[in-house]
């Protein structure tokens, strides 16, 4: 039974992992800065949900009210850069459409 | 196999739904070609994510009383995640930054027309919508 607990686990936080990642490879690559803004919100909520199973696999409840202030924060840096992005920002998106 | 241990699976389980769903949202923002597709992909862990592991934090305390306090949470990202989403939807299709080989259909576009050429009938200067070709300005993101 804490075998499978285990493995199950280990499996979030490697999917956990590779998300994050993933996330902080579409930050460095771009190619705009909304691409890169909605890469660093999804990073955010990475953190809340490994925040959230932080509690589960050590069983305690300590760490709600960072969730709380996180996911009512979050929203603020990417209002704030969505909402001054100028077209000087404007990047060519045919420049990465090769890898779609 | 005793209620705590079957409760203890049902929330790791949760977990390992929730982390799947934020895989899938960096496979997304990794593989989806503009920043609009990229900004559906990115949703995905923001609610239902979010919801796996609300449960299974609430399965694991075994409490309604943590379960309540984690509603505020859930109801936060539910209230900020269109917020966020609309901004970031119009500065990318103010700056052009989509493809629009990709859209199927584009009524922003019409209205766009339609309300320019309302204003072109009135006489009155054509204020810069957005789309179409802009003037090199830098401060253009106005409201």
């Amino acid at each position: 039974m804490t075998a499978a607990l285990t493995v199950l686990y280990f499996g979030a936080g490697i999917l956990f992992t590779a998300g994050v990642l993933l996330a902080v490879v579409r930050i460095v690559r771009g190619p705009s800065i909304l691409d890169r803004v909605i890469a660093s919100d999804v990073l955010l909520t990475t953190l809340l949900l490994v925040i959230g199973a932080e509690m589960v696999v050590n069983g305690h409840t300590r760490t709600i009210p960072l969730m709380v202030v996180l996911a009512a924060t979050a929203v603020f840096g990417t209002i704030a850069v969505a909402r001054y992005v100028s077209k000087q920002d404007k990047a060519a998106p045919t420049s990465e459409g090769g890898d779609s | 196999m005793s209620i705590d241990d079957i409760l203890d699976l049902i929330a790791a389980i949760c977990l390992v739904f929730g982390a799947f769903l934020s895989l899938a949202a960096g496979v997304g923002l990794l593989r989806f070609p503009d920043a609009l597709s990229r900004l559906h992909a990115a949703t995905k862990p923001q609610v239902l994510g979010l919801l796996f592991v609300v449960t299974a934090i609430a399965l694991g305390a075994r409490s309604w009383s943590t379960l309540l306090a984690l509603l505020p949470v859930l109801l936060f990202q539910v209230l900020t995640a269109p917020i966020s989403a609309h901004m970031v939807g119009r500065a990318g299709y103010r700056t052009g930054n989509f493809r629009r080989d990709l859209l199927i259909a584009d009524e922003l576009e019409e209205a766009v027309n339609e309300a320019s050429a309302e204003a072109d009938a009135a006489g009155e200067p054509v204020e810069d919508r957005g789309v179409g070709p802009a003037p090199d300005s830098t401060t253009s993101a106005t409201t």
